[in-house]
């Protein structure tokens, strides 16, 4: 058993935090007051491979393994969160394209995705359909030679500025087994966005309902078979939980620094922070919270790699914990700036509003605690080691 | 044409220098190390050079332990075609890196050699001119502009009276600047095409290079703390100041 990273993961992690630190971070603050999505530097993460990380090489990805995207998106993260968080956004719905969609599909939509000319949003979510999202009633109506759609997404990041949806809609029966996924080109007759949403954080992404209107799509826009859609959404799903884990400890690991910097820079009573023991406790906690997440993270998404049974259980795991530790890193960091923690003139507050929202999407984390505790208190089974 | 492109691994530029605490060295333990910034930048100017249909192929060369091959790959992932690894321990002293790389060459028989004005570790700045004496071929360092054309290469050089451009014939030994050119990022898919690039390793033996070995590091200091500044109430005092104690007027 190796806990270093490879030759490789150590070059991408060093490319990443590279393009992260130039292109990034001096940009992080505008893109959050503004509200930009930033597609040219969307298009120049692209161009360097960052759009396609796990999506198979056939379609121009480049068939990483999640552990290899996971040290990626850390390392992005620590430049922007929310513009990370919308990559790994993009990365997911690329793979299930790339994944489960027919040949022409992947062929019409996967090279321009990968390589970062085009860009996906992934829509499960409905207005009455949060957490129980096997409830939901977007459907898809089989008519002649494809598919009608109707009904409302909410909260679909990239919603407006992509180009292509991967959309869950029912085709059959209530319950999980009657929906199936479907790859929708965005600008189709019928399909209308909704005003911008003003959120908390993950401001450098657009957040948008999207209603479909009679929007008609070939049968050969369908992921999978008639009936897949949710399987294959959980499946996105249990890669997107470690990618926004990644987002979460990446974030903390920029705050928990600069908390370290400035513990050893100001000085009050006389001497610097970082000769007071309550801080120093602090900062231990904080580096120990963070040390922990990112190797539940490594495991889920080793795990993940090689298709261990239950997989889906430790990416909840690792969900849960690395966001809500990445979360109170982020405060704890704040506090230890005081008063110019609460202040735009350093990141702190932003790194706290943009982590907020992991511990709520891509199932939150209650939901998680119910895959959790669905399988340990599973009777006649392995037990969980 | 080929280019002949040294470079070096050294400690990171983000980070503190620490010197051990028997002032024998500086203190690499656990510190990130990475390709000397000068080195990149004589890489991305190859790889210019080649993309303008200039240069034919890039060969990198680095001299260590095995821990250099990263940057190498890391070259070769900007756009090095191969490398050759000279295996050496311990420190060399730019008179020997410059023999080892003349050595190098006698296989390689380079058009041009590119090489940082200086590494960022100990900055000595004349392995590029030593190895121009050593080939015998003519040099221009502190490149800030490379133009090749006919067989010359015409090289704008930052000088402290500001710029000079100079022509010479090639075989040359240019030195970057730091102007010269902003490296590229190294695409992903390139990272991983970079593992399979030829990279040889050779001893000393095999080239037939003995080390001099002739400096010597007797000791490494800590730079002495800045001490704080004083407020002058007068431009009297300030030139007083400057003439009597500072000394520099």
């Amino acid at each position: 058993m190796d806990f270093e990273l490879n030759e490789d993961q150590i070059a991408f992690a060093d490319m990443a935090r590279s393009f992260a630190q130039k292109e990034l971070e001096p940009h992080a603050a505008m893109w959050d007051e503004e509200q930009i999505f930033p597609v040219d530097t969307l298009k120049k993460a692209g161009e360097l491979g960052f759009c396609g990380l796990y999506a198979s090489e056939d379609v121009g990805g480049l068939g990483l393994s999640r552990l290899d995207a996971s040290i990626i998106f850390e390392e992005l993260a620590m430049g922007c969160t929310s513009t990370t968080a919308y990559i790994t956004i993009h990365n997911m719905s690329t793979w299930m394209i790339a994944e489960f969609g027919n040949s022409d599909t992947r062929m019409d939509w996967c090279p321009k995705l990968t390589a970062g000319e085009q860009f996906a949003s992934y829509c499960l979510t409905e207005p009455n359909a949060g957490s129980d999202a096997a409830s939901l009633k977007t459907t898809a109506r089989r008519d002649g030679d494809g598919y009608v759609i109707n009904g409302s997404k909410i909260f679909i990041s990239g919603a407006g500025s992509t180009d292509v949806l991967v959309v869950m809609a029912r085709t059959g029966e209530a319950g999980a087994k009657g929906i199936s996924a479907f790859v929708v080109d965005a600008k189709l007759p019928g399909i209308s966005y909704g005003r911008k949403e003003q959120k908390m954080g993950w401001n450098s992404q657009p957040t948008r309902m999207i209603t479909f209107d009679d929007v008609r799509v070939p049968a050969s826009a369908i992921l999978g078979a008639e009936g897949d859609g949710f399987k294959i959404a959980m499946k996105g799903l249990d890669g997107g939980r470690i990618n926004i884990g990644a987002c979460s400890i990446g974030t903390a690991q920029a705050a928990l620094q600069r908390a370290r910097d400035y513990m050893l820079d100001r000085s009050q009573f006389g001497k610097t922070l970082s000769n007071f023991q309550a801080l120093q406790f602090k900062i231990a906690d904080m580096t120990t919270q963070l040390v922990a997440a990112r190797q539940m993270i490594r495991m889920a998404a080793s795990r993940l790699d090689a298709g261990h049974p239950d997989r889906t259980v430790y990416c909840a795991m690792a969900k849960q914990f690395a966001t809500d530790a990445g979360y109170n890193i982020a405060d704890e960091a704040l506090q230890i700036f005081g008063g110019n923690g609460y202040i735009k003139e350093y990141p702190m507050e932003r790194y706290l509003r943009d982590n907020r929202v992991h511990r709520i999407l891509e199932g939150t984390n209650e939901i998680m605690r119910l895959i959790i505790a669905r399988r340990a208190l599973m009777q006649d089974c392995a037990k969980i080691l | 044409m080929k280019a002949l492109v040294a470079v070096k691994r050294v400690i990171d530029y983000n980070v503190k220098v620490r010197v051990k605490a028997d002032n024998s060295d500086v203190d690499l333990a656990n510190t990130k190390m990475s390709i000397n910034p000068f080195c990149e930048i004589a890489v991305e100017e190859a790889v210019r050079l080649k993309e303008a249909g200039v240069v034919s192929e890039i060969v990198v060369v680095s001299i260590g332990d095995k821990s250099c091959q990263e940057q190498m790959r890391y070259a070769m992932a900007l756009g090095a075609d191969r490398g050759v690894q000279v295996e050496a321990e311990g420190k060399l002293n730019s008179l020997d890196v410059a023999r080892i790389l003349a050595k190098v060459n006698e296989s390689e028989n380079a058009g041009i050699f590119i090489l940082g004005k200086q590494a960022i570790d100990s900055d000595n700045n004349q392995t590029g001119q030593m190895l121009a004496a050593l080939l015998d071929v003519p040099q221009a360092t502190f490149a800030s502009e490379v133009k090749i054309a006919d067989g010359k290469a015409q090289v704008t050089r930052e000088v402290d009276g500001g710029l000079v451009t100079v022509e010479m014939d090639l075989p040359a030994v240019i030195t970057t600047d730091l102007r010269l050119n902003e490296p590229r990022f190294a695409a992903l898919p390139k990272i991983m095409q970079a593992k399979r690039k030829p990279l040889d390793v050779k001893t000393l033996a095999d080239l037939g290079v003995e080390l001099t070995n002739s400096v010597e590091l007797i000791s490494v200091e800590t730079p002495a703390e800045r001490s704080g500044g004083i407020k002058v109430d007068s431009v009297d005092a300030l030139i007083d100041k400057l003439r009597n104690e500072a000394q520099v007027i």
